[in-house]
């Protein structure tokens, strides 16, 4: 099939980015990234600068492709991230805009690529169970509800890959910090820090310059991995727990 | 001391560190003498660690808690992305909790016998030793492991052993045990024990008076050379498996930094020794950039078939015929039918290899003719006649009986499903899927001694990145289990040996003129890979060099086939060294020149693996030359010749590299051949 690729090209962080065209000759096997490659082979060929895109292992679970596809992250398929989808989803002689993910917290570093280590930092401010290595007790000695491991697991299924950033109107990582404190919080080795690890990493997301929620609901919509809106409303819980007990 | 002697014959033989001592005893004992340094003194020691994965992540994160300065490096974006994310299906260890007869020792005969004899027995032991500990400390970080009904901790059976010893958080139990290893090395980088250096790629290791003392790193942002010293190195830096261009590793997974080592005089141990994993979905086309892995827990319900007629394999091929429309009577079952008392759960080398066969007598069912069966029908069928009955529906009909069998397949291997229908637009609970070996992790590695140090003194090296604990083939949730006990259990102890000779050592400078040169070297060959200006991309090279991997050094091995795809290789490197083309600038963010420097380095790499396959004249484990095979085309091993690990101190492209062995001592396990039948 023959596409036309409209592509955010930016040289570097501060420089000006602008869409560029291209055509690609595809077929409906490839996935969407392997008809980028052959765009890229194809720019290589010509002594061109081939498109720079974050992308490893191909396989939905690394979160490093991002890429915000006819308008949506990881692009039309739902629960699919960006190297999973494949080119039987779209026909001949298809517009195809491409653009980095946008937020105030993920400025551009070339092309497609954005940095995200903000989401690093979120983590670091409180997203971890306080254990050395050699501390634990035996692995049984901690039963787990069956209901909150599952729930703990949905959370915990974020792949970091920033889609809710991009998908929200205001640039909130809401959905991402709030998974994480899902994820650690329904756990029994998680509840003792819980009111500290809110609060740390809420701060901590404010700091790095991401917006506010305010309900749109677009993160859960866009997520790959499909975390739910409730995480949000559990943290907040916590949250207001937190400013409201005294330390 | 040095790490060679001389044998009576004048061969060099290599010291392993092994203790002395009854095998049960040897690290208990190791642990209560090995020298400590003391908290004041940590805190003057610098630690490089290479790679977050669960190796370099769990060490990083326990080097962080002991008080080192720990210096942490990876070439993505973040620490979470290692490709260790991506294992599916558990992580084993001796627990015991399903009072199945599991133990300590079964976990290490398993291991060293899946191996097929070709691993140090000691080092086996010692891991699975600590595999419980690893369980432990996973669930205190967090991480949501598989639980029962009443809470506890859930098994699971894979292949090659007959107990249920694997632990498992849905189909992603890597990404979880990563994440675990993620969150302590987060909590270390907060309290500042672990400097982090994102997108920094490892391009030269930097030894100093005969040890290793820092590396160059370019940040990948800026495209500058950077200079780290530290007391010691350590790799953890995942395998070499992208050599064949198509494997189930991530795009960005390379040797780049193992292969700098073994250029500095590092041995690479049993560079040929790796594993092609027999469920893959199959290649597809040209363009194809990477292979995707269908869990080895498939195998439990799936069962493996070709057609028995090659008329209806041809139809199959040229889309004339379904797999459905085939009759039982003329579907060859060719697992159970070689391997009845293994059946479809064989190790992965035999299940590997007799699909080939199969394909190469022209039975393989894609276009592409590389491609066989795996079949849910008769698990669904047996499920759902269960569950009608558990449903007190005592007739149901066929419709029914399929609708309740898929609800149970869809809750043990839902995601997978999901996974295979994205990729191939089929749907696998009504037509089987259709899967072909591909290559999947490399058993060889940087040799290491039972202290994980290589023998370039403070050069360490964990996880996939050494060649230690699975001899010629790995078995299933091993992976997981050897890269965590590496970085959480073992090195924490053993990297103490080395650094409490090192207290008095000062900061290392990186004025040094080691420091200068090796920057320099690095430079310079960058600016050659940019200024070569040629016709042909990175990537054409190297696909090219990943089907001469795949054709000949691959499922099955042949002493010409090795020699020719030898001199071809050799071709090809002078060729992509006179005629690649690599966009750009040094000074910039330029993900085609990181890309050229690996696969320049494969040139090299993919060499000595054929070298090591030419020398190992047996066939072991995932290692198949085709000389030597039994009447009924099962791997024959020649313990008398070639019981040893093989280390290659590679000198430089114009010599051969010399082979040092490492005899390999069973003492607590019965050598055997080994079989599945």
């Amino acid at each position: 099939m023959n596409l036309k690729l409209k592509i955010w090209r930016q040289k570097s962080q501060n420089a000006k980015g602008a869409f560029e065209t291209y055509q690609v000759n595809a077929n409906e096997h490839m996935s969407f990234l392997e008809m980028l490659d052959v765009l890229n082979e194809q720019l290589i060929e010509e002594k061109k600068e081939p498109v720079a895109f974050d992308h490893d292992c191909r396989e939905g679970i690394c979160g490093a492709c991002s890429m915000v596809i006819n308008g949506r992250p990881h692009g039309p398929n739902k629960a699919t991230t960006t190297c999973q989808l494949h080119m039987r989803f779209f026909k001949e002689g298809d517009e195809i805009v491409i653009e980095p993910f946008r937020a105030r917290a993920f400025p551009v570093i070339k092309d497609l690529v954005v940095d995200r280590s903000a989401f690093d930092r979120i983590i670091q401010a409180g997203g971890y169970i306080s254990v050395n290595t050699g501390q634990a007790q035996d692995g049984n000695a901690i039963p787990v509800n069956r209901d909150c491991a599952s729930k703990s697991f949905d959370a915990a299924a974020c792949i970091g890959c920033g889609a809710c950033v991009a998908a929200c109107p205001n640039g909130s990582a809401m959905l991402f910090t709030a998974a994480k404190v899902s994820h650690l919080g329904l756990l029994p080795q998680g509840k003792l820090e819980h009111t500290s690890r809110v609060r740390n990493m809420v701060k901590q997301m404010d700091e790095e310059g991401f917006g506010f929620c305010s309900n749109v609901g677009a993160c859960e919509a866009e997520c790959p991995k499909e975390i739910s809106l409730e995480n949000i409303a559990r943290m907040n819980r916590a949250m207001i727990g937190a400013v409201l007990t005294s330390e | 001391m040095s790490i060679l002697s001389k044998d009576e014959s004048g061969m060099n033989k290599i010291n392993s560190k092994v203790p002395a001592g009854k095998l049960e005893e040897k690290w208990s004992t190791y642990k209560s003498k090995v020298p400590l340094v003391s908290p004041a003194n940590k805190r003057k020691l610098d630690v490089i660690v290479v790679g977050t994965g669960l190796a370099g992540a769990a060490a990083a994160a326990s080097l962080g808690e002991l008080g080192y300065q720990v210096h942490c490096f990876t070439f993505h974006d973040s620490p979470r992305r290692a490709h260790s994310i991506a294992a599916q299906g558990g992580i084993n260890a001796a627990k015991n909790y399903m009072n199945d007869g599991d133990s300590v020792f079964r976990l290490f005969y398993d291991t060293i016998k899946g191996g097929d004899y070709r691993a140090r027995e000691a080092n086996v032991y010692r891991l699975a030793e600590v595999s419980a500990a690893i369980i432990d400390q996973a669930v205190a970080q967090g991480v949501p492991f598989a639980r029962e009904y009443g809470g506890l901790l859930e098994n699971r059976s894979f292949g090659g052993v007959q107990v249920s010893r694997t632990f498992y958080a849905r189909g992603q139990t890597g990404q979880q045990l990563l994440i675990g290893a993620y969150q302590s090395l987060s909590r270390q980088i907060s309290l500042g024990t672990v400097k982090m250096y994102n997108r920094h790629e490892m391009l030269e290791l930097v030894v100093v008076d005969g040890k290793a003392r820092g590396i160059i790193a370019r940040n990948l942002l800026t495209g500058k050379l950077e200079r780290f010293g530290a007391h010691c190195v350590v790799l953890g830096t995942g395998g070499y498996g992208n050599v064949f261009y198509l494997s189930t590793n991530a795009m960005g997974c390379n040797a780049t930094a193992i292969w700098k080592a073994v250029r500095k005089g590092a041995y690479m141990g049993n560079p040929c020794f790796t594993q092609i994993h027999p469920t893959c979905i199959p290649v597809s086309g040209d363009y194809q950039s990477k292979l995707t892995l269908m869990s080895e827990s498939l195998r439990n319900d799936g069962r493996v078939w070709v057609p028995l007629k090659k008329e209806d394999a041809e139809k199959i091929r040229k889309g004339q015929m379904k797999a459905t429309q085939i009759a039982e009577a003329d579907r060859d079952y060719f697992l159970e039918r070689r391997y009845p008392a293994f059946g479809n759960l064989v190790p992965r080398d035999v299940a590997s290899r007799a699909a080939k066969v199969e394909c190469d007598k022209g039975l393989g069912v894609s276009p592409t003719g590389l491609a066989v069966y795996l079949d849910f029908n008769a698990a669904i069928q047996r499920y759902g006649k269960s569950k009608a009955n558990v449903l007190n529906l005592h007739n149901p009909d066929d419709a029914t009986i399929i609708k309740l069998g898929q609800e149970v397949i869809s809750e043990k291997y839902g995601n997978l499903f999901e996974m295979y229908e994205k990729i191939t637009g089929e749907n696998p609970y009504e037509t089987p899927m259709k899967i072909y070996p591909a290559v999947h992790y490399t058993m060889g590695g940087l040799w290491v001694d039972y202290n994980l140090e290589t023998n370039i003194p403070g050069l360490f090296a964990i996880g996939e990145a050494n060649f230690s604990d699975h001899g010629a083939n790995r078995l299933g949730a091993s992976a997981l289990m050897q890269g965590l006990a590496d970085g959480y259990f073992v090195l924490p102890y053993t990297i103490g040996n080395f650094l409490s000779e090192e207290i008095r050592t000062p900061k290392i400078d990186t004025n040094r003129q080691e420091f200068t040169q090796a920057e320099s070297e690095v430079s310079e060959r960058l600016n050659r890979l940019i200024q070569i200006k040629g016709k042909n991309s990175v990537e054409s090279y190297h696909r090219r060099l990943g089907k001469v991997m795949w054709d000949y050094c691959g499922m099955a091995r042949s002493e010409g086939g090795l020699k020719q795809a030898r001199a071809i290789i050799r071709e090809l490197r002078k060729e992509f060294w006179s005629d690649v083309f690599v966009p750009g600038t040094t000074d910039e963010f330029n993900p085609e020149l990181e890309k050229a420097g690996r696969v320049a380095d494969f040139l090299e790499l993919g060499e000595l693996m054929i070298v090591d396959a030419l020398n190992r004249n047996e066939s072991c484990g995932g290692h198949f030359r085709e000389e030597y095979q039994t009447p009924e085309g099962e791997t024959l091993r020649d313990d008398e010749h070639f019981a040893y690990v093989s280390a290659w101190l590679w000198k430089d492209l114009a010599q051969e590299p010399e082979l040092i062995k490492e005899n390999l001592e069973f003492e607590n396990i019965k050598i055997a051949s080994r079989s599945y039948k």
